[in-house]
């Protein structure tokens, strides 16, 4: 984590990616990079595979065709074992927390630093607790995770993400389900996390307001032509994207922002 | 990477202040925790107001570093006059982290602990839940009977598709298992009952013996037990999970009575099919005995089926089919009942099939105990 950040290739960087499940082709030919530090979006509309691309890189799907690096190494092609060892460094939130129903919270978040480091039931304790109280959640730890609201849960995940300080962050559409305001508190906590951590995160999300707040990169996938239309930050697409699609994705928020009233 | 640097602390006395000095590398997963006792006792001695940071040395960190920094703010709190800390070395995003956990922290972990019922309280809690409990069976068993009456004057939501595609997979998917055991159990009484019967020279019983713990008993409670473990426990876990993902809710929402949508349609299918396996196990299990039989005892088939029929009478069959109807709709009310009651999560389906199978096999055992004590009384 936070050491003297140099200039350095892309933490990530997918190359001439096609998935598919089976013969049935999701995507094909995405290429993007995601630049150290920064908050990187994988947006498009519902359909489009946003979430497909995020299980290649997390480990949940082999690409039928290109690669994935990490660190300027092949993910897929390394072996299960090193790719175990990859995947240690990153952190997933997914959709609904996904958090293991028989355990609590602290318990949930505990299980990483029990599997993979050696530290004494003290230390974890200690990581544990300071984990929890990073996303607000310290009083919550003796729950078990259906007693939790949407919010909580993702909360929860965000801890449970973050126990072996990861150098990658991902979310998966961290924004649905919550209201504006516990989603606005949730982007807000993901820049801190951020800044703080100095970890890279990568968003998987349809949601504009949250994209145009925290991303400063990202990639737009296209359902028709299944693959990457757009490069570049969500602000940047907005405001000077040519292509039709992204602009009528990009408008909508424009006219839900100007238009209270009056919008069709 | 430079492993061979592990995390140091020093304090050093600079006039009035002290002077942390972090040197290393913080990493939780290569050096574990710091221990903050040691800082306590280097602490108290020095009398300081103020402690700065000198993080010149400080190589890679991660939480390590930020827990350890999270005692010393609680440590210096703690000291008589308190020790005033001035973080402004530190790295930035290690404030940032602070700041956050500080936040945090703000709510203090609820009145859990707090409030450890009595033992006089407990006593009352589970005196309420054994009476909810059997409000709740109780409940169910009169609306299934109530919306059954229903059913049969074709008012109820129930789908006749479902009922058929139940029956399909209580029925004729167990066919198999129950062959195998109820024809093992022919089997067993059937060698039982010829080693001990050989010795009178009254070989021949052992037909009557096989034919009528079959016909009577062993068929009926076998195939309840069987279907307990596939049928019930499959109904138990199929509505905890329809639970779990709302769908019940969304019965519920939509105004389908969940009675007559899940539960009737599946205590139909079973009430159905039960007396059907019993019949079927009754053969098998004739069967087996008859196959030991005629290995040990060299008995005829003539002679066999001839004594058979001298010895079950046929109220044995009504008996026997009494007795699977009513262990039918015993093994999917509690398997309907649990699922119902079962809580949201992936564990609490794996408990809720447990629990439905634990209880259809107690609750079949007891009511056929029940059984025999009214055929006793009836002389039946």
């Amino acid at each position: 984590m936070a050491s003297g950040a140099t200039p350095s290739p892309p933490l990530l960087k997918a190359e001439g990616l096609t998935l598919a499940f089976g013969s049935r082709v999701i995507l094909r030919d995405l290429s993007f990079s995601v630049r150290r530090g920064s908050v990187f979006a994988v947006m498009g509309g519902s359909g489009c595979g946003k979430s497909t691309v995020m299980r290649a890189m997390i480990g949940l799907l082999r690409p039928a065709a290109g690669t994935v690096a990490v660190d300027g190494e092949d993910y897929w092609g390394a072996t299960a074992e090193r790719r175990a060892e990859i995947g240690r460094r990153f952190g997933v939130l997914f959709q609904n927390g996904a958090l293991w129903s028989a355990m609590s919270v602290a318990e949930n978040v505990a299980l990483p630093l029990q599997m993979f480091t050696d530290l004494g039931a003290d230390d974890v304790d200690a990581l544990v607790r300071l984990k929890l109280s990073l996303v607000g959640m310290e009083a919550a730890g003796e729950r078990m995770p259906a007693e939790l609201s949407g919010g909580m849960r993702k909360r929860a995940g965000l801890a449970r993400a973050l126990a072996l300080d990861p150098d990658l962050l991902f979310f998966d559409e961290p924004s649905a389900g919550l209201d504006p305001v516990t989603s606005k508190r949730l982007d807000d906590l993901i820049l801190e996390l951020r800044d703080g951590l100095g970890a890279t995160v990568v968003i998987v999300s349809h949601e504009l307001p949250s994209l145009f707040a925290i991303c400063d990169d990202g990639v737009f996938l296209d359902a028709e032509t299944r693959t990457a239309i757009a490069h570049g930050s969500p602000r940047a697409l907005r405001d000077g994207c040519g292509h039709p699609t992204v602009r009528a994705f990009m408008e909508r928020s424009r006219q839900d922002h100007h238009g209270q009233g009056g919008s069709p | 990477m430079t492993q061979s640097n592990p995390p140091i602390w020093r304090l050093d006395r600079h006039g009035h202040d002290v002077v942390l000095s972090l040197r290393g590398n913080w990493i939780a997963r290569e050096s574990g925790l710091r221990n903050t006792a040691e800082m306590r006792q280097a602490l108290e001695p020095l009398d300081a107001a103020l402690l700065r940071f000198d993080t010149n040395g400080l190589g890679r960190w991660d939480s390590a570093l930020v827990v350890f920094l999270q005692s010393l703010r609680a440590e210096a709190a703690r000291q008589a006059p308190p020790l005033g800390l001035d973080e402004s070395a530190l790295p930035e995003a290690a404030r940032r982290l602070l700041a956050l956990a500080e936040v945090g922290t703000g709510q203090k972990p609820e009145e859990n602990a707090a409030l450890r019922p009595s033992l006089a309280t407990q006593v009352g809690y589970s005196v309420f839940n054994w009476w909810d409990g059997g409000v709740a069976v109780a409940a169910l068993i009169g609306e299934t009977a109530l919306r059954g009456v229903a059913a049969v004057g074709g008012r109820t939501r129930t789908r006749a598709v479902d009922v058929m595609q139940l029956m399909r997979e209580a029925g004729g998917g167990a066919v198999a298992i129950i062959a195998v055991v109820n024809g093992l159990v022919g089997a067993i009484l059937a060698f039982v009952g010829a080693v001990q019967l050989r010795r009178f020279g009254a070989g021949i019983y052992v037909a009557d013996l096989v034919g009528i713990a079959m016909v009577r008993e062993m068929a009926a409670v076998m195939t309840a037990i069987v279907m307990a473990g596939r049928t019930g426990g499959a109904y138990a876990a199929h509505l905890a999970t329809m639970q779990g993902n709302e769908e019940i809710d969304a019965l519920r929402a939509l105004g389908i009575p969940v009675h007559d949508f899940l539960v009737l349609p599946r205590v139909v299918a079973l009430v159905a099919m039960m007396p059907l396996l019993y019949l079927y196990a009754c053969a098998v299990g004739l069967f087996g005995g008859f196959v030991v039989g005629g290995a040990i005892l060299d008995l005829t088939p003539s002679a066999f089926w001839g004594q058979i029929q001298t010895a079950v009478a046929g109220r044995q069959f009504v008996i026997g089919l009494v007795k699977s109807v009513a262990f039918g709709a015993l093994v999917a009310l509690v398997g309907c009942h649990v699922g119902l009651q079962a809580g949201r999560s992936a564990a609490d389906v794996g408990r809720a099939a447990t629990r439905a199978v634990v209880a259809s096999i107690v609750g079949i055992i007891a009511l056929d105990a029940l059984f025999a004590v009214c055929a006793d009384a009836l002389g039946v």
